[in-house]
């Protein structure tokens, strides 16, 4: 059903068609232990597995919201929602051999294209399952794992099975408990020890079905002294219907390993993004998240990093762009439990057009972390006086000697930065794009050139109309 | 006589307050004015009008470019037809450089895509002519500027635009010595028969190196004289109280 809403929000959001895609398997909507019991059986998967799944779903049914996360609470109506949608066989490792529907949807959303822009591997995600999953030979030769997280656990079992729900176990959360139950797709990543893959592995997930649950898990490990950069995408359709997305991310990067971790989320309207997302830094690791959200109804995620051992560096890059219809809940945690270690968490945020932009932080420095550094700072931008930002920081700090730096701005568009650019021939919407291109270029001009252009270009869309 | 801009019987209020009481001005194409007037006389004000800030509200008369009314325009139009205000107090956009901006502003005005390495050259020799080395684009838009440097970025704005008509407002002030010669030579340049250019000012000084048409005196809101450059250096020497006397009289 279209509405003028829906129209004009389509008419910013190249992203937001759909496709009438031919249904291989699929359950029945709602909360079920059966819905579990029918994932387990597609998979194939070990009897610990199962069981669990069927355990965290009952962790899910008992655990109530955080006090601290407001809304949601009735928001959601769990049982109106499908738990499992294919409509591929398989992950293929032939653009050729995806069902050539699919290929199109791709297309149309310039994907296949991407690779050719020489990643190290690429998956794409449609609804529950991989469709394509495959990886550069040069870097397959060099022991780089890279395959969709159900394939990981087939093929590493002993490897996953350590790893798996370690950082994030379903206890931590409703949304990660809800995951744990349902999980399917995600990629599963290993680089071996001194490999260093700087190609980017990149990763596309896209919704297609309406009032559906994609639960992606993703579990990177990157070994000691080895280096991985991981980029995923999204999008979804815009229908009058929601959808969720509740992913769990889980890293592990060994001792002076690097990971560099990019999201740029676009999904629609229509999507509830309840992530959780966390890296576990061991002796001088370096964990990089660079978190763009610029989509979704609400986003709650706040990328995190989980000092291990002594001497790791931690930075979180996030970026969120809250336009009508959205709340960018997005923001950041560091938890200390290792003597110098330092952190730096830089965050920017965009409201307009009423949408709502919170950044929430922890940093948390335990007894054990002696001499810990931490910069925190976060800048909103909002647009007009229908929009709105909030900052929630929370600061625990036990360790002695630590340094904690915080500095937090709001500004708005000032009319006088307005009329400067205008009076030299800019038309207003491109001078409200310039100011909010500038606000965010501090965190921008540190991202790879084409994660910049395309954060620009979605940003500079979302300017599009946003001034009257 | 098309050719002109002009000012008829402009009266301006900002938040229902008159500052502008009925101002006539007319300023050829090819020529220079300078407008002297004491602190809040409404010279800014003025200005601002020009270039159709949003804060001032038209009240009655009307200003005229090339015999049509540009009070409907909205400021970016009024730029690209011509129109350029530096400004007394050049804010700052944090995050956007100056290359990019000054790009953007000559294509609005051309109302076309510039070749890039078309651009560039012209950036590079009016940087030249104006002293600054090319490090300067490179800064955030007046962001940490020294307040010299802003105003001297706004005549590299005003040479790369090529208005028909500019309006000054203090460029002056905050310059040291060698850089307003510089900014001056800038001007200068400029000057010729396609342009006109009214330059504010509370000195003498800037007039010595920019030759004025016709020097105007604003008090409260009016010009309540005009004269030739002789004017400013009566002014420098006696101030603006044998004027206000003379008014009253
Ligand atoms: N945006 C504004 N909001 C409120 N009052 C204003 C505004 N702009 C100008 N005014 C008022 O209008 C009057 C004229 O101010 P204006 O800035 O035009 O003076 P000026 O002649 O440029 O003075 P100066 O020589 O100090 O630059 C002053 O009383 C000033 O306070
Ligand atoms: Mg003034």
């Amino acid at each position: 059903m279209s509405t003028p809403v829906t129209e004009l929000l389509r008419s910013h959001y190249k992203e937001g068609f759909h496709d009438d895609l031919p249904i291989v398997r699929a359950v029945p909507k709602g909360l079920k232990h059966e819905v579990v019991d029918y994932i387990s059986d597609v998979k194939g998967e070990p009897d610990w597995m199962r069981e669990f799944r069927h355990r965290s779903l009952d962790l899910f049914l008992k655990q109530g919201l955080p006090d601290w996360l407001p809304g949601l609470r009735d928001e959601i109506d769990y049982n109106e929602i499908t738990y499992y949608v294919s409509p591929v066989e398989k992950p293929q490792r032939r653009w050729e051999d995806v069902p050539e529907e699919i290929r199109r949807t791709y297309d149309k959303l310039g994907i296949a294209k991407e690779e050719q822009k020489l990643l190290g591997g690429l998956g794409a995600q449609i609804d529950s399952e991989m469709a394509y999953h495959n990886i550069q030979e040069s870097l397959a030769k060099r022991g780089v794992v890279f395959l969709s997280c159900d394939e990981g656990l087939k093929q590493y079992p002993d490897l996953f099975r350590e790893y798996f729900s370690k950082a994030i176990p379903p206890e931590d959360n409703k949304f990660a408990a809800l995951n744990s139950a349902f999980w399917s797709g995600g990629s599963f990543v290993y680089i071996p020890k001194g490999v260093k893959c700087d190609i980017p592995l990149s990763v596309y997930f896209r919704i297609n079905a309406e009032q559906f649950g994609q639960f992606e898990r993703t579990l990177i490990i990157v070994d000691e002294d080895a280096f991985c950069h991981y980029v995923e995408g999204c999008s979804a359709p815009i229908y009058t219907t929601n959808s969720l997305h509740a992913a769990v991310v889980e890293i592990f990067v060994k001792n002076r390993a690097r990971c560099r971790y990019t999201t740029i989320q676009n999904w629609s309207t229509d999507v509830y993004n309840l992530v959780t997302k966390r890296a576990m830094l061991y002796e001088r690791a370096v964990m990089e998240w660079v978190d763009g959200n610029l989509g979704s109804k609400r986003t709650v995620k706040y990328p995190s990093c989980y000092f291990l051992g002594e001497g790791g560096h931690g930075e979180v890059l996030s970026l969120a762009s809250a336009d009508r219809g959205m709340w960018q809940d997005a923001g950041a945690k560091m938890v200390f439990m290792a003597p110098n270690c330092t952190g730096r968490i830089n965050s920017k945020s965009i409201s307009g057009r009423t949408g709502r932009a919170s950044y929430r932080g922890l940093v948390q420095v335990r007894p054990e972390a002696t001499n810990c550094r931490v910069q925190v700072n976060c800048d909103a931008l909002i647009l007009d006086e229908q929009s709105r930002s909030d900052t929630y920081p929370v600061m625990e700090i036990k360790g002695d000697l630590a340094t904690v730096e915080h500095e937090a701005s709001v500004s708005n568009v000032s009319e006088e930065q307005l009329f400067y650019l205008m009076s030299r021939g800019i038309k207003k919407e491109d001078a409200v794009s310039m100011i909010v291109n500038g606000f965010i270029e501090p965190i921008v001009k540190e991202l790879p050139m084409e994660f910049a252009v395309e954060i620009n270009r979605l940003i500079n869309l979302q300017m599009e109309g946003s001034v009257g | 006589m098309t050719d002109t801009f002009e000012i008829r019987d402009l009266h301006v209020s900002v938040e229902d307050k008159p500052i502008l009481k009925g101002v006539n001005l007319v300023v050829p194409k090819g020529q220079v004015h300078a407008l002297m007037g004491p602190n809040g006389s409404g010279k800014s004000t003025l200005a601002n009008t020009i270039l159709g800030h949003p804060k001032y509200t038209v009240t009655r008369g009307d200003i005229r470019m090339k015999g049509e009314s540009i009070l409907e325009w909205d400021t970016d139009e009024r730029a690209r037809r011509g129109l350029f205000l530096a400004f007394q107090y050049p804010c700052e956009v944090p995050g956007v450089r100056v290359s990019n901006f000054l790009r953007m502003a000559c294509n609005a005005r051309a109302g076309r895509e510039l070749d890039v390495m078309e651009f560039y050259e012209k950036l590079e020799e009016k940087m030249k002519k104006l002293d600054m080395d090319e490090r300067w684009v490179k800064r955030y838009l007046n962001e940490g500027f020294s307040g010299g440097e802003k105003k001297r970025n706004e005549i590299l704005q005003m040479l790369m635009l090529e208005p028909e008509f500019a309006v000054m407002d203090e460029t002056d002030s905050g310059l040291d010595i060698d850089a307003l010669k510089i900014v001056a030579h800038g001007v200068n340049e400029l000057r010729g028969p396609n342009i006109g250019i009214l330059i504010i000012t509370h000195y003498e000084r800037i007039l010595r190196y920019i030759q004025p048409d016709a020097v105007h005196i604003l008090v409260d809101g009016r010009i309540v004289k005009s004269g030739d450059a002789d004017l400013a250096t009566h002014l420098e020497q006696h101030g603006y109280d044998w004027i206000t006397k003379e008014v009253v009289a």
